[in-house]
């Protein structure tokens, strides 16, 4: 792979990776702790919306964080004909 | 007798203990001699071929530990909303570990962590501060294993609390040595599959006597069965009724717990027996995914946790307070036992009196009742042990508690043991004392590290400092402040050199230890933290300080030399990983 490709794909590697740190950070640090308090006037069901970020919400989106990277980074790998096939 | 038990249908707690407990480690012990290793690849990183779900299940048993299983939901029983901390923070790090560290670290390929830094920093004191880091790491967090094992086994075998410790290291020792990462990551599925189920089934259980839904996770979200209205509420209530403060709502500074929760995070990431799970797996695509599989399995048990916490302590002060101490059920006297529940009639009322003394106007309203004080105390680490017990379930889900909280200290002290031996062995002898030695003397030095390193770790196990899940945060704090850095910089930042790793590394790790050893054991106080950080979360510091003189001090001592930052480009794309190879 040429110089020019190779620095397309880390840089775009790099944009994915800040999308989903952004939203890492949004939903724990934010949600969960920074703005609970004022989450909290919201209820959703029995959970004060700060609460159920911080204990529940924050991991869900974890998960489905890593399994967005996955699908994002095989599609770039194919892309620029990196992957392992 | 036990056959006579059956049939008459009165089993006991301890022989349904005795009995599922036993079949477990049967099962662990045939597992290990099934996958049982042959070289040194398969000792230290099981070959390389393990398929990305069930490496993902280890990798959640390796680092699902008795501090997740046994403690975690006690800890947030007592702490309530700040639990979080624990929650987001030991899963949160999984999706820095899965964008930022293990497909990299897969590409790399080699067998641990102190390999890559070894070679990265192209200095060999790097890597020999790596494995005193990671050696460091991982005895700070084994302690917290053997004492979770220690409780099991002492209270629900009525063995001796050292020899439960015992009879714990001996099992860990057999399969360890016997099978290495491929017999270590086989066991830990079948310890996966033991320790989740065992925590969902009375977590299911309790939520549907409760609340009536069998789903925990939306169980403490709902209504009481007895009509009293929403779980959280009523239990809100019950904390203010007694002088604690909101269950639900944050009470204290928010800068400590945001730098906890970042300690824990960063530490996950740069834990060496998480990081090495990725060198296991096939291809960097794995690698990826594996994460994200570990994470799923680990959510499974993180967001059931919280729920058992919010049952647990409704249960807890609904049985207890000012209820007479001759009416407490029989769990009560058995934990009292073991010294880890305490009651003290102070007022001599013959009732439990349990409430926040510490909270000056609530004293107040609690002497005008003829209250002289807290008179219960209960450790947190039981809580989760307690809790079918107090929901008044069937012996067989107390005894399947026990084999899950096992069988989650085992998985962990297993992974733990393999790093200080890999570090030793392979790190240390053959890469620095006897490059000579052949693979066959390399597995044999493995081995007998491992047996060391479990006699060393039951002494401290059985002399411990300090509840469980604190321990472990330590190792986190730790981690944070050495490796993550100098691995992430080492993969993003391609001018990162020798000297800028080094000096990071050593800072970060020298503050952030004599930090924790201040505060815990050289009489600091809690007024003194630096910008209120407990020690617990001081790791995130550290590691802000790796980062400054890592930085600082590369950008004026050269880069590294080209065939390093050919590496550097080589790790960043996934085509061309093979299995991980041993030194050339």
């Amino acid at each position: 792979m040429s110089d020019n490709r190779m620095q397309e794909y880390w840089s775009k590697n790099l944009r994915y990776l800040a999308i989903l740190l952004v939203v890492w950070f949004a939903v724990s640090y934010g949600c969960g702790i920074l703005f609970a308090d004022a989450l909290n006037n919201i209820q959703i069901g029995g959970f004060k919306l700060g609460f159920w970020f911080a204990q529940q919400g924050a991991i869900y989106v974890f998960v489905v964080l890593i399994f967005v990277y996955v699908r994002w980074m095989n599609k770039l790998d194919k892309e620029y004909g990196v992957d392992e096939d | 007798m036990i056959l006579n038990d059956i049939i008459l249908g009165a089993m006991g707690v301890q022989t349904w203990t005795a009995i599922i407990v036993g079949l477990t480690f049967l099962l662990y012990i045939g597992v290990a001699i099934w996958a049982r290793a042959g070289s040194t690849s398969e000792f230290y990183v099981a070959g390389g071929g393990v398929p990305p779900l069930l490496n993902g299940m280890a990798t959640a048993a390796d680092w699902m530990s008795a501090a997740s299983f046994i403690s975690m939901a006690g800890l947030i029983s007592f702490m309530g909303y700040q639990g979080a901390q624990y929650l987001m923070g030991w899963t949160g790090g999984y999706v820095l570990l899965a964008l930022l560290l293990a497909p990299y670290l897969r590409k790399f390929g080699k067998f641990t962590v102190p390999d890559f830094i070894g070679d990265r920093y192209y200095s060999q004191t790097a890597r020999l501060v790596a494995v005193i880091c990671a050696i460091f790491v991982s005895f700070t967090y084994i302690v917290g294993q053997m004492k979770g094992v220690g409780i099991a086994f002492s209270r629900f075998l009525e063995v001796d609390f050292a020899y439960g410790v015992m009879i714990g290291t001996g099992i860990v020792f057999f399969y360890a040595v016997l099978g290495g990462m491929k017999g270590i990551t086989y066991t830990q599925v079948a310890q996966y599959c033991v320790l989740i189920f065992a925590y969902l089934v009375p977590a299911i259980f309790i939520s549907i006597q409760m609340v009536g839904n069998p789903i925990p996770q939306l169980g403490f979200g709902g209504n009481l069965v007895d009509g009293s209205g929403p779980l959280l509420a009523k239990l809100d209530l019950l904390h203010t009724d007694l002088g604690f403060k909101e269950y639900t709502t944050s009470h204290t500074g928010k800068v400590n717990l945001f730098f906890v929760t970042a300690a824990l995070m960063l530490g996950t990431a740069g834990l060496p027996h998480v990081i090495v799970r990725f060198f296991t797996v096939p291809k960097v695509r794995d690698a990826r995914k594996s994460a994200g599989w570990a994470l799923v399995f680990i959510a499974l048990l993180y967001t059931t946790a919280p729920a058992v916490a919010a049952f647990a302590r409704t249960n807890l002060l609904n049985t207890v307070n000012d209820k007479s101490y001759a009416s407490m059920p029989a769990w009560f006297g058995n934990w009292e036992k073991t010294g880890l529940l305490k009651f003290e009639d102070k007022n001599g009322d013959g009732k439990i009196q349990y409430y926040n003394d510490k909270n000056a106007t609530y004293v107040q309203a609690a002497t005008s009742k003829g209250w002289k004080g807290n008179e219960l105390t209960v450790d947190r680490d039981i809580m989760v042990l307690a809790n079918p017990e107090i929901a008044n379930l069937p012996a067989w889900v107390i005894a399947l508690v026990v084999a899950g909280g096992l069988a989650a200290a085992l998985s962990t002290a297993a992974g733990l043991l393999l790093v200080i031996s890999s570090s030793i062995s392979h790190d240390l002898l053959k890469n620095f004392l006897m490059p000579g030695i052949t693979e066959k003397q390399e597995l044999t030095y493995a081995r007998i590290t491992i047996g060391v390193a479990v006699v060393i770790a039951a002494y401290f196990g059985i002399n411990p400092p300090g509840f469980v899940a604190q321990v472990v945060a330590w190792a986190f704090g730790l981690a944070a402040a050495s490796f993550f850095p100098a691995i992430l910089l080492g993969i993003f930042y391609k001018r990162m050199n020798m000297q800028g790793a080094v000096a990071g590394m050593i800072v970060g790790l020298l503050f952030t230890g004599t930090y924790i050893i201040y505060f815990k054991y050289g009489g600091g106080t809690a007024d003194q933290w630096w910008f209120g950080i407990s020690p617990e979360g001081i790791g995130t510091l550290g590691m802000i300080f790796n980062f400054i003189v890592a930085l600082a001090v590369s950008s004026f001592t050269p880069p590294p030399p080209e065939n390093i930052q050919n590496l550097v480009e080589e790790i960043r794309i996934p085509r061309g990983a093979g299995a991980p190879a041993d030194h050339d």
